[in-house]
């Protein structure tokens, strides 16, 4: 079977061969524990640390010294939010999110809402924003954490994080950001945006899977938080473990690479994009961009493809990989709740394709994807009964589907 | 995922399309919505001895959803209304090897025959055809005869 072309970028990336070049001597030759301080084993690794450190912080704007490694961006998440609601139990309980977050935070917040915290979950406009107005609306006495994506890992949209930054700090209130989908797609300086914490992946920007790190502000203000990993007291005791350090080097290297190709890649990207974007609108009616055109990330297109079930386009272009929030590719059977706080119909969610190009797409698999994308979508609009009566002109908003309009997909297992 | 039946149904489904409006022996069932993610329109036309000589679908779901109708559509000709309504889910989702979360294609399956058969039956005004009620089961062709029912 042909290799297939792969457009789900968002979900992860291949390592860059830079990036396993730089990781491999960790793994065998120099395999020291960062943590001994007695030998040159420790040694070499302790220093290999410090430069990925250095190169992660300057990608960000920050410190070496305010980068935490975490086992990934999941963690980074878990750590921000119930580290910063346990060191300021006695001010407040009160957090702030939004209700397109990574279920890493959603999940992280529904964890603090069991333990008595209060949480509040912003809505997002039609075109996926959250509203600087209302984070500042929301702020109480109790208030202790806002946390807020940079941009959505479905829609790829990019939140107002400077205005979020400033109302944050106006009101001398703790912003965290999930930055996994922007980094090294947009600049992102947390002095410049006024972030305190700062979720990062090492596998969204070419690096390994199973490293993330942590931005943890220093000065104006220092970020107390509480760790939820107790132990060797590891990463200024915010989070114990020996160091995971091919994993670290890899992260490091990919940041230094982001960091020298950011403006040319995300330009070439963009353009790939604008183009595959292009020939579906202009080759399909009645397909639809979810979320802010202007106020997206590169390399990202999420779109609905009316009267076609997103999983049986998927199956169509089986040698592109991409992903859907249909339901049916979710275990829960229920449509993207993304796409849904944005408004999208339920049937229009059902519809929706995210393409997520990356570093190595190339020009002639994006033209191959769109040719192959329309071909298939018109297959399976012949087939489609909804396609059918969207052409005779039946308001389909108006038809009763009847019993089967609120079945339990689960329940029929007869 | 996918069972190679289901791949195969999936790229080359037998049966795609609609009857002409008006036809007198033809029974229409749709099911499913929209929002629930898969609708699926099955139509069989029937000969004066009450068999059913062919049969179409649409369906707007996803691959297991399409094969299931695809399918269905197959099985239905040359039955009589009472064998095709003794058509089961679970015979569908067994010839297709559907896993557990694509079950619900082969219940709607099962629902759009039955519903395309009473629309006929509803279109005729409510009466079977003699040589419908009383054919012998012996009789019954397709792939769905020796399931052990």
């Amino acid at each position: 079977m042909k290799r297939a072309i792969y457009m789900d970028n968002h979900a992860t990336t291949p390592v860059d061969p830079r990036v396993l070049e730089a990781m491999l001597p960790y793994f065998s030759v120099e395999f020291g524990n960062a943590a001994s301080r007695t030998h040159q084993f420790g040694w070499r690794a302790d220093e290999a640390v410090k430069i990925a450190r250095e190169k992660i912080a300057r990608l960000i704007n920050a410190e070496p010294e305010e980068i935490i490694f975490t086992s990934g961006a999941t963690e980074s998440d878990n750590l921000a939010i119930k580290g910063v609601a346990a060191a300021f139990a006695e001010k407040g309980n009160h957090v702030i999110t939004c209700a397109t977050e990574h279920k890493a935070v959603l999940d992280s917040c529904k964890r603090l809402e069991s333990q008595g915290c209060a949480v509040t979950y912003l809505p997002v406009g039609r075109d996926g924003r959250v509203d600087p107005a209302q984070v500042a609306a929301a702020i109480g006495d109790k208030t202790v954490l806002i946390t807020i994506m940079f941009a959505n890992n479905e829609i790829g949209v990019i939140h107002p994080i400077a205005e979020i930054g400033k109302v944050a700090k106006a009101r001398g209130i703790i912003f965290h950001c999930d930055a996994v989908q922007a980094l090294g797609k947009v600049p992102v300086d947390v002095q410049a945006l006024g972030i305190d914490l700062l979720s990062i992946s090492a596998h969204k920007i070419y690096g390994p899977k199973g490293v993330g790190a942590l931005y943890v502000r220093r000065k104006k203000p220092r970020v107390r938080l509480l760790p939820i990993i107790d132990g060797g007291g590891h990463e200024r005791g915010m989070r114990s473990g020996t160091l995971n350090v091919p994993g670290i080097v890899g992260l490091g290297k990919a940041c230094e690479i982001c960091q020298s190709v950011m403006p040319d890649e995300s330009r070439r990207i963009a353009a790939l994009r604008d183009k595959l974007q292009n020939y579906l609108l202009s080759h399909l009616d009645e397909v639809y961009v979810n979320g802010s055109i202007e106020h997206r990330l590169p390399n990202c297109l999420n779109m609905s493809f009316a009267y076609v079930e997103g999983e049986s386009l998927m199956m169509g272009i089986d040698d592109v990989a991409v992903s859907s929030g249909s339901a049916c590719t979710s275990a829960t059977l229920e449509p993207s709740y993304v796409l849904r706080a944005l408004g999208v119909p339920v049937e229009m969610a059902h519809s929706s394709i995210r393409f997520g190009l990356g570093r190595f797409n190339t020009e002639d698999e994006v033209d191959y994807v769109s040719e192959k994308v329309v071909r298939v979508v018109n297959r399976l609009r012949d087939m489609s009964p909804l396609y059918d009566m969207a052409r005779r002109g039946v308001d389909l908003s108006t038809v009763d589907w009847g019993d089967h309009g609120h079945h339990d997909h689960g329940s029929h297992s007869s | 995922m996918y069972s190679p039946r289901v791949i195969e149904l999936f790229q080359n489904p037998r049966n795609v399309g609609t009857f002409a409006e008006g036809e007198p022996n033809v029974g229409t069932g749709v099911v499913g919505s929209p929002a629930c993610g898969d609708v699926m329109q099955l139509q069989i036309k029937v000969n004066d001895q009450g068999i059913i000589e062919d049969a179409r679908f649409k369906t707007f779901g996803c691959g297991s959803a399409i094969a299931s109708a695809s399918l269905a559509t197959e099985w239905l000709k040359g039955k009589t209304l009472e064998e095709a309504r003794k058509i089961k889910n679970v015979e569908i989702a067994k010839e297709l090897e559907l896993p557990p979360i694509k079950i619900h294609c082969s219940v709607l399956a099962e629902d759009a025959i039955k519903n395309a058969i009473e629309d006929l039956i509803k279109r005729r005004g409510g009466s079977q055809p003699e040589a419908v009620a009383e054919a012998p089961a012996a009789e019954t062709a397709g792939p769905s005869s020796g399931s052990g029912r």
